[in-house]
């Protein structure tokens, strides 16, 4: 019917839509391309900015003015958080053990589960399968958690960090759809080689596993170096627990307090002798922050299209 | 031998002759022990939820007193609770943040989704996905950071633009606004999250039939038409579910973003019940208090969770749970 009409319309009046077709084609890449520019500059010129204050002189910095690059470089800001003080080194130590730690706990427990409810002969399979997704729904809230893993004695414990996040209940999800994916016959046939579920998990669904563990592998160690409420809930008191992003914080809080400096240098648990130039929080504060997007940077764009695939099986399916 | 094989085969299916559930149980006793992390879902997620029960004491934090000798006061808790003005103050926040939230963060990430999937040069569309991912993978800290830097009175980045186009004749304090504090929540979930949420939307855009482009093509549609046209309409379902998801988190506005971006002459439009647990239940000890705050929150939430599932139902006769 369309294309009946179409074939109606004289020639010349043809021609002029293809050629209002192709202009409106060109005026919409053209102004797609500025929309799209746009979006990549606010995305990206805090970052830029950033960097290009932390490596500024501090003192100059206070003026103001600095945009794309630094006006007159200096490498201080980076010298007094990682050589001067061992409080930010500590901190990010920390972070980059919870990040490693809870992945290395996680994804073992993880697999396992996701495992279990893809064996659709398994008697335990829907209880499993319930329990571990009604926990993306329902929590215990703040306090009621706070106090339950105060009385497993988990304060100031390492352990709050890695254990409590062990099993998320979407992670799970996404790597039982992708299991899923994968044909039972192996098993099967595995089964009837006589190998254990173990050895089936292990040395077969792993290998075959891999994209879908690399992305949750990705999941898991972004989240644990961004944690920092946990930190301020269960670690607060004793400084050895402090982590990167909970130490950053610190720093952001004495800079919005108007106290700066004083507070910066109690943060730092530096003696504030005077001796290496003031520095002030703005710079540090720049410092601070790239060091803790630098290692994310370095990893998520080579892990993109494991995570694109992993996330759209999960949405696709939950 | 084909006897044993297929006898195995039953075995592995569970079909054949039926057997007793402990049986079973005991046949498949190796997958009993790779179910065991479930325990950490019961330790770390089931049994906080004991917790709830202290909403209806008057719970004092101490040694001396176990759990079940602690006054039990009923209801009394929520009944102070609805008569406190800052408990329904934090409400409104919640709700408030929660639907801006929403309604922007729906319409530019459904925005970004539709104008990358329009680029046609390849490593452009790449690399602008590439870049976009970016905030959603660093911290509401570092997020807090560079937009306290950029919307700052001293030389941030928005008020120089201002100034220099005379918008403005003098820098304005953007996070001391108590009334702009709800958009500057909602945009700055939208600077974080809009180029990863885009994600679902694109893979669903590359399963669209090319030919139907093709054929709207010879008809002499241009791009925004195919857009409305094609495009939009086959991504239907996937909008109609990622909306019920989000109307059923709107009570859960994300305490670490707004805690973080709250400055002391925002707190009574940045307090969300979140925060407000945080901040009065928590640091005063109100134990009660804040779990009879998260019990209200969890039982709004599911009801929301049921009815835009319901709506969702009459929408298209299929629900997505």
């Amino acid at each position: 019917m369309a294309s009946n009409a179409q074939a109606q319309i004289p020639g010349g009046r043809m021609a002029l839509g293809r050629i209002s077709a192709r202009a409106e084609n060109v005026i919409f890449d053209s102004v797609n391309v500025v929309l799209m520019l746009f979006v990549c500059i606010v995305t990206l010129y805090p970052f830029i900015n950033t960097v290009a204050v932390s490596f500024n002189d501090s003192t100059d910095a206070v003026r103001g003015g600095i945009y794309l690059w630094p006006r007159v470089f200096s490498l201080k800001s980076y010298e007094t958080i990682l050589i001067k003080t061992s409080a930010i080194p500590h901190s990010a130590m920390i972070s980059a053990l919870r990040a490693i730690s809870g992945t290395l706990i996680s994804i073992p427990l993880s697999m396992m589960l996701a495992y279990v409810m893809t064996r659709k002969d398994y008697v335990l399979r829907g209880l499993i399968t319930k329990l571990t997704l009604f926990t993306l729904y329902v929590s215990g809230g703040l306090i009621p958690t706070f106090l339950t893993f105060r009385s497993y004695g988990l304060m100031n414990s390492f352990l709050v960090y890695v254990l409590p996040p062990a099993i998320s209940g979407f992670n799970v999800l996404v790597m039982r759809s992708y299991i899923a994916g994968i044909p039972f016959e192996l098993t099967e046939s595995a089964k009837m080689d006589g190998a254990s579920e173990y050895r089936i998990l292990f040395t077969i669904i792993f290998p075959l596993a891999l994209p879908v563990i690399a992305t949750i592998s990705l999941f898991i160690s972004v989240n644990q170096w961004n944690q920092w409420f946990d930190t301020m809930l269960y670690c607060s008191s004793t400084r050895n627990l402090s982590t990167l992003q909970f130490e950053l914080k610190k720093v952001l809080d004495s800079a919005n307090s108007m106290s700066g400096d004083a507070v910066l240098a109690e943060a730092l648990g530096s003696s504030g002798d005077g001796s290496s130039g003031r520095v002030t929080t703005q710079t540090i504060r720049a410092a601070m922050t790239i060091i803790s997007v630098v290692p994310i940077a370095c990893v998520y764009p080579f892990l993109q299209k494991y995570f694109v695939k992993g996330l759209t099986i999960g949405a696709v399916k939950g | 031998m084909i006897v044993h094989s297929t006898q195995a085969e039953a075995a592995i299916r569970g079909v054949g002759k039926p057997r007793g559930f402990w049986a079973t149980l005991w046949k498949q006793r190796q997958l009993v022990v790779l179910s065991l992390p479930v325990l950490f879902v019961l330790v770390f997620s089931y049994f906080p939820l004991w917790g709830w029960l202290i909403a209806f004491q008057n719970y004092r934090p101490s040694n001396k007193i176990g759990f079940f000798q602690q006054e039990w006061v009923g209801l009394r808790q929520f009944a102070e609770l609805f008569a406190d003005p800052k408990f329904f103050r934090a409400l409104r926040n919640s709700l408030g943040i929660g639907a801006l939230k929403i309604i922007c963060s729906y319409f530019f990430t459904l925005l970004l989704a539709v104008l990358v999937n329009e680029i046609r040069v390849s490593w452009f569309k790449r690399s602008v996905q590439t870049i976009s991912y970016l905030p959603h993978f660093v911290s509401w800290v570092v997020a807090a950071n560079l937009i306290f830097v950029s919307l700052s009175p001293e030389g941030g980045i928005l008020n120089e633009i201002l100034q220099r186009l005379g918008i403005t004749s003098s820098p304005i304090a953007f996070m001391g606004l108590p009334n702009a504090f709800w958009l500057i929540a909602a945009l700055s979930e939208v600077w974080k999250s809009a180029g990863y949420g885009a994600i679902v939307y694109l893979a669903v855009m590359t399963s669209i039939d090319p030919s139907l482009y093709e054929s709207a093509d010879m008809d002499g549609a241009g791009r925004i038409r195919k857009i409305f046209a094609i495009t939009l309409p086959s991504i239907t379902p996937t909008i109609k579910i990622m909306l019920v998801l989000s109307i059923g988190r709107l009570l859960s506005v994300g305490f670490e973003q707004i805690y973080i971006l709250m400055t002391p002459s925002t707190i009574d439009t940045a307090t969300t019940l979140e925060v407000y647990i945080y901040t009065f239940a928590m640091k005063l000890a109100l134990y009660s208090k804040g779990a009879a705050m998260s019990i209200f929150n969890s039982v709004v939430s599911v009801v929301l969770i049921v009815l835009s599932n319901t709506f969702a139902k009459l929408l298209d006769g299929e629900g997505i749970m």
